[in-house]
């Protein structure tokens, strides 16, 4: 573990031994144990964290604190901790519906004929895996969840779909997501879960946080559509112009 | 109290100083493009320093008061005019009911700032009412849309103040060739010497693919012998590499993680400069001192926080 300067104020902590370690279980466990010492020893000087596969990002209160004296006080907190682990906080299993059937999962073609199994198969691989939550961002409530089976590992679009509809279950490489709301993307999508990522109007703003478990169960089309699910053919959504499109036209 | 827009321009948005404790979920903290000159609007008036204002971007806004005020204007130099007669950024006026205030395009800068005695009356999103279109959070409506003509803020009730102005030596020149500190840092060690020396020797030009999200630079291609990046939380100012090597560094509504190689980050001071430059502008890097530049920082953050006590 390495603290290491970014700006005025804030830090990066880089988890595992190298300076670009491949994330995995262990780290993730790990970053959400300091993650929840940090936020109890230190919380009057922080504005914000910014959790992900081997790191964690700390931005403080330059009235509160100075910066050599942050880190010193981070570095005391976590060599703290690390001697203290009989309380670790167990975070939740999110179990999460999917429809995975033909409207839906858009990319079906594409991840059969990449993965040379059939769609069933592909389903019943990508729900009897226990996903881990190793970072949220892109947008705000996309999670990335790994490992997924190697034998669903598809690579990303060469070009992104420019409007992936709301709550599109998505593939790549060795990770699967949801999209929280239609935005243009590049992954390839295996089919759409009735529960939103996020809701600004939810206590819980964000369904998932770094560490979390998750997995996915297969529900049928009546199901998905009893739970508030929406199924509108491809390149007609009823949200309107897509978010780039509108950045773009905003100029600034 | 209100507050009409008859013409918003290309971007008006409302801004605080952003919205924070929430880039753990992915949502970006937006706040004002030019911090120092919100800033100032707000002490100008003796608001508290989060107090709601109009960042207008690019100029061409138009509104009407329609009852009694004291305003302030910082930032960007877009002939302002009150009622049709030209008046100067970077102080306070006293506004009666009717008064027009308008903005033509942005001569020097790119950015004004428009506070009211007392603030802005608008709702909360996340703790924050600052604009952010791409995460639709924010604004007169909290869903990210930028000002429309017709929009009416409330502000509240004040006595008419004495008007004010900001001491010459604290208003910035807004150059098109300005110098940017770099405190190295994020992967630094991962640019050999000579790329190190490159980046530090060349002039880049800012391109027209610019926005509140990033500054898009052009010049003399970095190379970064690493590309393997594990995408990790980024910071203001942060400068990406990206693997065409024309750097690009992030601004307010940055996106909260991302996975190419940064050099490091511009201060704080100089990306409030940098947000002030046009496309066209060029851009030199001069690297400092992280604790030179912490002290920098803490000094202007003292002095608008100490009017706050």
């Amino acid at each position: 573990m390495k603290i290491c300067p970014v700006n005025e104020n804030s830090v990066i902590i880089y988890f595992a031994g190298t300076h670009n370690a491949k994330p995995t279980p262990e780290i993730a466990d790990e970053i959400a144990r300091s993650l929840s010492i940090i936020q109890q020893e230190m919380s009057a000087c922080i504005i914000d964290v910014v959790p992900s596969y081997t790191s964690v990002f700390i931005s403080f209160d330059l009235m509160t604190i100075g910066h050599q004296s942050f880190v010193q006080r981070l570095q005391y907190v976590l060599d703290h901790c690390r001697s203290r682990q009989a309380e670790e906080a167990e975070l939740p299993l999110i179990e999460l519906p999917v429809y995975y059937g033909p409207e839906v999962a858009l990319d079906a073609k594409v991840i059969t004929d990449h993965t040379g199994l059939s769609f069933e198969e592909v389903i019943n691989i990508h729900a009897s895996t226990l996903y881990r939550v190793y970072a949220i961002g892109f947008a705000p409530g996309f999670a990335y969840l790994g490992n997924t089976d190697q034998r669903i590992a598809v690579p990303r679009k060469k070009t992104p779909r420019l409007r992936v509809p709301t709550c599109s279950v998505a593939l790549a490489e060795r990770q699967t997501a949801i999209y929280p709301r239609e935005s243009p993307g590049g992954w390839q999508i295996i089919g759409r879960s009735p529960v939103s990522p996020i809701d600004y109007q939810r206590k819980n703003l964000s369904l998932f946080e770094v560490g979390a478990k998750v997995k996915f169960t297969p529900v049928s089309k009546a199901a998905f559509l009893d739970m508030g699910g929406a199924i509108f053919p491809e390149g007609r959504f009823p949200e309107g112009r897509s978010p780039e499109k509108q950045r773009f036209q905003e100029g600034l | 109290m209100t507050l009409r827009i008859i013409e918003p321009g290309p971007l008006s948005l409302i801004q605080d100083l952003g919205r924070f404790g929430y880039q753990n979920i992915g949502v970006s903290p937006g706040g004002p493009m030019d911090e120092h000159a919100f800033s100032w609007a707000n002490r100008l008036l003796d608001n508290p320093l989060n107090d709601p204002q109009i960042e207008i971007n690019l100029g061409l806004f138009h509104c009407e008061f329609q009852l009694p005020t004291t305003i302030a204007i910082t930032g960007a130099s877009m002939s302002a005019e009150l009622n049709g007669v030209a008046i100067q950024p970077w102080q306070s006026y006293l506004i009666h009911t009717g008064d027009q205030l308008s903005f033509k395009g942005a001569r020097s800068g790119v950015r004004a700032y428009l506070a009211v005695r007392g603030g802005l009356d608008i709702p909360e999103i996340l703790g924050s009412c600052a604009t952010v279109v791409r995460d639709q959070l924010g604004g007169l409506h909290r869903d990210g849309k930028k000002l429309l003509a017709g929009d009416c803020l409330q502000y509240p009730a004040t006595k008419p103040m004495i008007t004010k102005q900001v001491p010459d030596e604290f208003i910035p020149e807004y150059c098109q060739d300005i110098t940017l500190e770099v405190i190295p840092g994020y992967q630094y060690e991962w640019f050999d010497t000579q790329e190190r020396q490159r980046f530090f020797n060349s002039v880049y030009c800012v391109t027209p693919q610019t926005d509140r999200m990033g500054y898009r630079l052009s010049g003399e291609a970095i190379y970064c012998q690493r590309q393997n990046l594990v995408s990790e939380g980024i910071a203001p100012g942060a400068i990406q590499i990206p693997a065409d090597g024309q750097p690009v560094i992030l601004m307010r509504d940055r996106q909260t993680m991302g996975g190419y190689p940064k050099m490091g980050c511009v201060t704080a001071g100089s990306l409030n400069r940098l947000a002030q430059c046009q496309p066209g502008g060029t851009i030199r890097f001069v690297k400092k001192d992280l604790y030179e530049a912490e002290a920098g920082y803490r000094v202007e953050k003292q002095f608008f926080c100490d009017m706050n006590r």
